[in-house]
């Protein structure tokens, strides 16, 4: 193994290291950036004298967004929305799934069923057409707005039923040999086996349902009932239309550099629960690569 | 037998039931919407719905006579295109040099710091780049610091595409380098042996056997990337354009938005999105048939 130790090999390792690390910097510090900012006093971000790390530390601008209701209340409609709207995903997704995994011979019709949801993945009405049918649905203004029109992850399902067409089938078929129902046999006998692969899809459909920030813009007129995401993006217009307004007026500069401080932390703390469950994701996501096909 | 037929229509009953909620909302909000196109060669009118009076192709005559049609258009590719090329090229070359390295810990950390933006919102990112790059943001400080002149990165009109295309691939190459590196892992270590036995050097070994191995899976990307060279990122523009670099950095989706929803002009800008689609479904096509011409790749 002399190439391996030859010294333009080590060259090259030394300048491969220099690349990916300079590449991972840039990927990490915007983020530090912002956490310092955040952690920084308002006159030492508009001094631009912020850099990787706080200056004239302080918790004001997390104080300020914890005691501020409107980022509390739309935190709490972006729980109530994961919640509900993942529930709902994972029941219709098994509910859908386990059906389509069985032959022709066992379920009449399951490739017409299988057409009727693959096309919904290649062919879709858009964005207007999909938005007035949720308004005559009267949904506007309701959380359902933001649940119900992806209740289904067809390429989640379609990855969920592969799994189960994976599985070892013997065990269902002495399920149903001793008579159990195929509801029976899918809550007692294949329910504990889909367990890896529902956490697989459940976590992507979290971060879905946490990060999806547009329907809670169309579909939500009433601020105070804003999911998170569409809240921060509310705060990201504004703060640009202050941008735009301010001028040299001493006062409003003082305040979009508050605005400034305080939208970091805000915006870390929307960022935090991904961050979170991103280790898990990680370490799934490689399974959702062997138990679909990629997905661009 | 009687017995067993009756057993079997139970059984049937019953995963028919099990679809039935699924079929339902898929019918009413992907089904309908589908039918709801219609209203692209109507005028629209509320009271009425989607059965509005028919008007054939005007709707499509008046947004082909809009200048503004055009330009975002050609901004729609423009952006897309260069999204594309680029989100194949860097996580290609950064898997590379990942593949490099020995260390399995290393390597797993570099991967980690590199796909965590993936995960993030575009609202959530699109704060951090606002922050980052405004006037009086990082990079114009260390640029100005170290005697460059300032960039408005946002606001120029020559410059927005680029920031754009430059962020959307910063944001999204972790994703290509888990997939590349993972296709990378897949080829067999005897082949750079017996090229080793050749005298094939580490240079040598890339060019002639982990390119062409990886050939097939930067095709696979490619062209599902090429489905969406009508996607130009309504997430990422929309949250970081304005007014003043709409000649350069509108796109189809954020018009559509505008004109549709804003406006409140449904016919219009449905017909909009719905020439958005049939291009969409002519490149993919075409796509598909590229591939297989090219590389002999089939994806079905």
């Amino acid at each position: 193994m002399q190439i391996y130790n030859s010294v333009p090999r080590k060259v090259f390792l030394i300048m491969n290291y220099m690349i990916l690390i300079v590449t991972s910097l840039i990927c990490v510090l915007p983020f530090v950036n912002l956490l310092a900012i955040s952690f920084s006093s308002s006159s030492a971000v508009s001094a631009g004298i912020v850099g990787f790390w706080p200056v004239d530390f302080t918790l004001r601008s997390y104080q300020f967004a914890l005691e501020n209701g409107k980022f509390f209340r739309a935190l709490l409609v972006s729980f109530e929305r994961v919640a509900l709207g993942v529930s709902l995903n994972l029941v219709l997704m098994v509910l859908t799934a386990y059906p389509l995994s069985k032959p022709s011979s066992e379920l009449k019709g399951r490739n017409i069923y299988m057409t009727f949801f693959v096309i919904t993945m290649l062919i879709n009405g858009g964005m207007i057409p999909t938005y007035l049918v949720v308004t005559k649905c009267g949904l506007i203004n309701h959380i359902w707005a933001l649940i119900l029109p992806g209740a289904l992850p067809v390429y989640n399902m379609v990855i969920l039923m592969n799994f189960i067409r994976g599985l070892p089938g013997e065990i269902e078929e002495a399920a149903k040999i001793d008579g159990a129902s195929p509801f029976r046999a899918l809550l007692k006998v294949l329910l504990p086996l889909l367990k890896p692969a529902l956490a697989t899809v459940g976590l992507f459909c979290i971060v879905g349902h946490w990060n999806d920030w547009f329907s809670g813009m169309i579909y939500i007129n009433e601020p105070t009932k804003y999911p998170l995401q569409t809240y921060l993006q509310s705060l990201l217009q504004s703060f640009e239309q202050l941008m735009q307004k301010s001028g040299t007026d001493y006062t409003k500069l003082l305040s979009m550099m508050n605005a400034r401080t305080g939208r970091a932390a805000q915006l870390f703390l929307g960022a935090i629960p991904v961050m979170v469950v991103y280790p898990f994701l990680q370490k799934y996501f490689t399974t959702g690569l062997v138990l679909g096909s990629v997905k661009g | 037998m009687e017995g067993l037929a009756i057993k079997t229509l139970k059984k049937q009953w019953q995963y028919h039931l099990m679809l039935l909620p699924g079929v339902i909302l898929v019918f009413i909000f992907s089904y309908i919407p589908l039918y709801g196109l219609i209203i692209a060669f109507e005028k629209y009118n509320p009271g009425l719905g989607f059965s509005s009076k028919w008007v054939g192709l005007e709707n499509f005559k008046y947004i082909f006579s809009q200048p503004y049609f055009t330009r975002t258009i050609w901004n729609t590719f423009y952006i897309a295109i260069f999204k594309i090329i680029g989100g194949i090229a860097v996580p290609v070359i950064f898997a590379l040099l990942l593949n490099e390295l020995r260390n399995q810990k290393t390597k797993r950390t570099f991967q980690t710091l590199v796909y965590l933006p993936n995960f993030l919102s575009w609202v959530i990112m699109a704060g951090v780049f606002l922050d980052i790059l405004g006037s009086d943001g990082i990079v114009n400080t260390a640029l100005d610091f170290l005697g460059f002149q300032t960039v408005s990165f946002l606001g120029s009109v020559d410059v927005f595409p680029w920031t754009m295309i430059i962020s959307d691939i910063w944001k999204g190459f972790g994703f290509g380098t888990v997939v590349y590196l993972a296709a990378l892992t897949g080829i067999d270590p005897g082949l750079y042996e017996a090229a080793m036995v050749d005298g094939a050097k580490r240079w040598k070994q890339t060019i002639y056997i982990t390119l062409p191995l990886l050939m097939p899976t930067i095709i696979l990307m490619g062209v599902l990337a090429l489905g969406n060279v009508m996607n130009a990122g309504f997430d990422q523009i929309y949250n970081l354009y304005s007014p003043s670099v709409y000649e350069s950095g509108d796109i189809i989706d954020t018009y559509v938005y505008r004109l549709g929803i804003k406006q409140a002009q449904y016919s219009v800008g449905t017909a909009v999105g719905m020439f958005k689609s049939a291009i969409s479904c002519v490149m993919v096509g075409l796509s598909y048939v590229l591939a297989d011409k090219a590389a002999g790749y089939r994806i079905f």
